[in-house]
């Protein structure tokens, strides 16, 4: 490693921050943190409070993780990341719960269950572990909103063909609905947020043929 | 990788969960009112809710001091009464903000608490929180009856985890509406509750409404509850309407 200082903003950084957003995007590329975006993408603000939190969660305790990095004794290293998780996850909820409430009922289980989303947990073992706190951070912010984005693509068409509204204010007129067209109550079943998220990887390595596995 | 002892171990595990202990208790602290008051307004939206009032909450500004405004301007009296129909001292407010522990009790010794909503002396209406067990989680409503003390003015229900799509409509307006004008005595008297009904109600029945479809665990679990629930207040109901 060189000692010479990094610009924040270097090609590497930047690189930390974009490529969870496309080529090596946690939901469509690994796969990972599927069961909450199954749950909560039925309606978009839901979606998109839970992407905020997530993302607050992922970079604070990514840069944790990093700071503690030579402290941590890897016996207990899964502990300890762990408790920071939960920590955080307890501090979003409880924040929410004072500020936010609505919102938070309907997220109801799902702001703990970020404790459980393996994207985190994942990258503090892959990455925080092994890097400096300004990478992990921009890693744990890239990874957030690589996450976030697909959730809020995926509430997006599952509120607009399901229930005919986006942020809960009616968007599809009422004179379509008077010529005969109905709501598709399938969008609103768990079932079909994997059939969006199976069509946004699709679309994804149609265009980009490197990432089809053989 | 560098090895740690077992003492090192020990310490920094300890000196971990103190810190995130010390952290976690303080905002909990700090947060606290904040949330209580969420939990309030919430009953006390319900509550008006259930009689048509507070309809603008999304237009107001102070959301809270809107409903606590109305909720004073609005809900005339409270009163608390056991199974038998006889006055319990207690607050009205607590016992609904306690209405998850009180249902477990035997219907018996439960206490039941009456909300008396009146706007500028008019006829009165009578607001009674009903709770019970839906599919996934808890759920609950407010059941607004008018001076008759038999036809519903107006139901509002809601649910902790129902299944979205369809157990979850509870909290919508087409399901509650069709219990506006339904009555829970029939004709000669007997409480007959409101019955949810799968397939469809019987158009010309005062007791039924129409269940939700792939929602049916939730839909019986909803008459239930307000069978359960409204069973506690028949004697208290007959004896102020008679």
């Amino acid at each position: 490693m060189s000692n010479e200082k990094e610009p924040l903003f270097s090609a590497k950084n930047l690189k930390l921050l974009s490529e969870p957003l496309g080529q090596s995007n946690p939901i469509t590329i690994q796969v990972l943190g599927i069961c909450s975006a199954l749950a909560v993408t039925v309606k978009l603000k839901p979606s998109i409070v839970l992407a905020i939190s997530v993302l607050a969660v992922m970079a604070v305790s990514n840069v944790a993780i990093s700071l503690l990095r030579k402290m941590v004794p890897p016996r207990i290293r899964i502990i300890v990341q762990l408790v920071i998780i939960a920590t955080m996850v307890i501090l979003v909820d409880q924040v929410l719960k004072a500020y936010a409430y609505d919102v938070s009922k309907q997220l109801s289980v799902f702001v703990g269950l970020i404790i459980t989303n393996c994207i985190i947990m994942g990258r503090l073992e892959a990455f925080a572990l092994g890097n400096k706190p300004w990478p992990s951070f921009l890693d744990g912010l890239g990874n957030a909103a690589g996450y976030g984005w697909i959730l809020i693509a995926v509430a997006f068409f599952r509120e607009l063909l399901g229930s005919g509204t986006l942020l809960d204010m009616q968007v599809i007129p009422q004179a379509f609905y008077d010529a005969g067209y109905v709501n598709n109550g399938m969008m609103i079943l768990p079932p079909m947020a994997l059939v969006v998220v199976g069509i946004i990887i699709w679309i994804q390595r149609a265009r980009n043929k490197s990432l089809v596995e053989d | 990788m560098r090895s740690f002892s077992n003492r090192y171990i020990f310490v920094f595990s300890l000196i971990m969960v103190t810190i995130v202990a010390v952290l976690l208790s303080f905002v909990s602290v700090q947060l606290k009112p904040r949330q209580d008051m969420n939990v309030q307004i919430e009953k006390k939206q319900d509550v008006l809710r259930s009689v048509g009032k507070a309809e603008q909450v999304a237009e107001a500004e102070d959301k809270n001091s809107y409903i606590n405004e109305e909720f004073g301007l609005f809900i005339t009296e409270s009163y608390v009464i056991d199974f038998s129909g006889d006055l319990v001292e207690i607050d009205a407010f607590k016992v609904m903000l306690g209405l998850g522990a009180e249902i477990r009790r035997p219907q018996e010794e439960r206490n039941y608490p009456v909300f008396v909503y009146s706007e500028n002396g008019g006829p009165k209406k009578y607001v009674v929180p009903v709770r019970g067990k839906g599919l996934w989680g808890p759920i609950w409503g407010y059941v607004a009856l008018e001076a008759d003390l038999n036809t519903i003015a107006g139901a509002v229900f809601d649910h902790k985890a129902e299944t979205p799509g369809l157990g979850s409509d509870i909290n919508t307006g087409w399901f509650q509406e069709p219990f506006t004008g339904k009555t829970i005595f029939n004709e000669a008297g007997e409480f007959v509750s409101v019955e949810v009904m799968k397939g469809g109600a019987d158009p010309s029945s005062m007791h039924q409404v129409d269940a939700i479809s792939g929602g049916t665990i939730t839909s019986k679990a909803l008459e239930e509850m307000l069978k359960d629930c409204l069973t506690g207040y028949v004697a208290h109901f007959k004896a102020i309407s008679q």
